[in-house]
C-alpha cells in the first residue's frame, strides 16, 4: 500500500528538497512501517523525526488523517491504503 | 598566531579570533543559529583544526556537528556520531562535553552525555562508542539528575596514564585507572547537603572539576556547595571554601602552566543563584585554595544578577595564562594575564554554555 508522507520546510532538505514523499510501505500498516519505509536511505531525516529507541521526538507532532498519533496508539498508529502522514513541529523551541 | 575562542550558547555558536596575542577579538557569528551548543571543542591536533559542537534543536534531538574549517560548513555522521546501542535501551539526550585527548592520542575524543554515559572516539568525533564499564556500573540506576539533567559533563583524561577522571550531576567523581574498564567514586569529603547522609560514598552533585598543573592527582572540585582540593587523585577531598564570598558555583578552572592557581566564580548559594550582593568577580588561587583573591573589579559588573555555567569558562595555554568566561545573560570575559585585568569581548549573546580556547598555527 502507498501512503503520502508530509514534512514540514525545515526537514525536506532532508528528503531530497521535497515536502512530499510518497511511501510504499507493504502489508505493515503502521506508522512505525511508514517511519521505518521513509528512514531507507535518509537517516538523518528519521533521526529528526525518532530517537534511537523508535521513539517520536518529544516536540515532534506525527498526524495520520489529521489525528495526532499521541492520542491513538503513538508509532503502532494503524496506516491505512492512501492516508496521510504529516510530520510538524509542535509550539516548543524558540 | 590566531587564538580562537568558541562560544557555544542556547541559540547557536559563535567564534571570536584573536591575532594580536589575546589584546582584541573579532567575533564571528551565529553559526548553528537556533541550535542549542552544549558542549565544543577545538581539536588543534589534526591539520586541519576540527571544531565539534554538541548541539540541540529544539524540536528534532541532539548530534554532534563537526567543522574543519572554522565554521564555514558543518559535516554530521547520518546515523549519529552518539547513538547508544540497541540493547541500551536508551536514548541520547544531550551532550554536554566534547574533550579531545592528547596529542599522542590522535583521534581520540571523550564525549560526556545525558543520561549518565562517557563516550569514546577514535576517529576525531565522527563516531562514538559507548563506554561500557561506566554504563554498566551498577551504582548507575541510583545517580539522579541535577537540576539540568542527569550527565557526565566532566571528562579528564590523563596524558600519563589510563586513567581518565569523569564527574556526573549527580553520581559525583569516579575514576578509571585502566581507560574505562572499571571505575570506583572518589568522593570521600565532598558534601551532599541534599541527601540524608551528607558524606556519602557517591552521588554528590559535583559541578566541575580540574587537574593542577602540578600533576595529575592534585585535582580542584567546585561542588553543589562547597569547593574541595584533593592531592590524591579523588581518594579524600578537603575543603578549600575559606576565604571565598560563597561556596556555591559552577565552574572551576586550574591554570595549565602554573601549580596551584586556580579560579572560581561564586554565587550565594543553591537556593540563591546569582553573584554575591550582585558583584560579578572571579577569585583566584596561587597557593592550591588556602587563599583566595578577588579579581575583575572596574570591569566585571556591579548590579550583575546573572551566573556562569559548569562549562562556561575556561583557560589557555599562553604563556601569561589566559582566561575566558561567559554569563547567562551573553556576556563573554577574558582576561589575558590570569585574572589581573579583564575586557568585554562580547554582549548581548543568548546564554552562554559552554567556551573554549585554542591557539592556531
Amino acid at each position: 500500500m502507498t501512503v503520502e508522507v508530509v514534512l514540514p520546510g525545515f526537514l525536506a532538505d532532508l528528503a531530497g528538497g521535497s515536502k512530499h514523499v510518497e511511501i510504499d510501505v507493504g502489508e505493515d500498516g503502521t506508522l512505525a512501517a511508514v517511519l521505518d519505509q521513509l528512514a531507507e536511505g535518509r537517516p538523518l531525516l528519521d533521526r529528526r523525526i525518532r530517537d534511537e529507541t523508535g521513539r517520536l521526538r518529544r516536540f515532534v507532532n506525527v498526524y495520520v488523517d489529521g489525528d495526532d498519533v499521541r492520542f491513538e496508539q503513538g508509532v503502532a498508529t494503524p496506516v491505512k491504503d492512501g492516508a496521510v502522514v504529516q510530520v510538524l513541529p509542535s509550539v516548543a523551541g524558540g | 598566531m590566531t587564538d580562537l575562542l568558541a562560544i557555544g550558547t542556547r541559540k547557536g555558536l559563535w567564534l571570536a579570533r584573536s591575532d594580536d596575542d589575546r589584546r582584541s577579538w573579532k567575533v564571528d557569528g551565529p553559526h548553528l543559529l537556533a541550535q542549542e551548543v552544549a558542549a565544543v571543542s577545538v581539536d588543534t591536533r589534526r591539520e586541519q583544526p576540527r571544531v565539534l559542537a554538541g548541539i540541540m534543536y529544539g524540536h528534532w534531538g541532539p548530534s554532534v556537528m563537526r567543522s574543519d574549517d572554522l565554521g564555514a560548513s558543518w559535516q554530521e555522521t547520518d546515523h549519529g556520531a552518539i547513538r547508544f546501542p540497541e540493547d541500551a535501551g536508551a536514548a541520547l539526550e544531550r551532550v554536554w562535553q566534547l574533550r579531545p585527548d592528547t596529542a599522542d592520542r590522535a583521534d581520540v575524543v571523550w564525549a560526556g552525555c545525558e543520561p549518565h554515559s562517557l563516550w569514546r572516539s577514535t576517529d576525531g568525533g565522527a563516531s562514538f562508542e559507548l563506554v561500557r564499564g561506566l554504563w554498566d556500573h551498577p551504582h548507575r540506576p541510583t545517580w539522579q539528575p541535577g537540576g539540568g539533567g542527569g550527565a557526565v559533563h566532566t571528562v579528564l583524561p590523563d596524558p600519563a596514564s589510563d586513567r581518565v577522571t569523569i564527574a556526573m550531576s549527580t553520581g559525583g567523581v569516579y575514576v578509571s585507572e585502566d581507560g574505562g574498564q572499571k571505575w570506583e567514586p572518589r568522593n570521600r569529603g565532598i558534601g551532599a547537603e541534599f541527601m540524608p547522609e551528607t558524606t556519602p560514598e557517591y552521588g554528590q552533585c559535583v559541578h566541575k572539576v580540574a587537574v593542577d598543573a602540578s600533576g595529575p592527582d592534585r585535582l580542584y572540585a567546585q561542588n553543589h556547595g562547597g569547593v574541595y582540593r584533593s592531592d590524591d587523585a579523588g581518594g579524600s577531598w578537603t575543603s578549600i571554601a575559606g576565604g571565598l564570598p560563597a561556596d556555591f558555583g559552577f565552574p572551576i578552572v586550574s591554570s595549565p602552566r602554573t601549580p596551584g592557581t586556580a579560579w572560581v566564580i561564586p554565587l550565594v548559594a543553591d537556593m540563591q543563584r546569582v553573584p554575591p550582593d550582585g558583584r560579578l568577580r572571579v577569585h583566584r588561587t596561587r597557593d592550591a585554595g588556602e587563599t583566595w583573591t578577588e579579581l575583575g573589579g572596574g570591569v566585571l559588573p556591579d548590579g550583575s544578577w546573572t551566573s556562569v555555567l559548569r562549562d562556561a569558562f575556561c583557560a589557555d595555554e599562553g604563556d601569561p595564562t589566559g582566561i575566558y568566561f561567559g554569563t547567562r545573560d551573553g556576556c563573554v570575559y577574558a582576561s589575558a594575564d590570569e585574572g589581573e585585568s579583564f575586557s568585554l569581548v562580547v554582549d548581548h549573546l543568548p546564554d552562554v554554555l559552554t567556551i573554549r580556547v585554542a591557539r592556531l598555527p
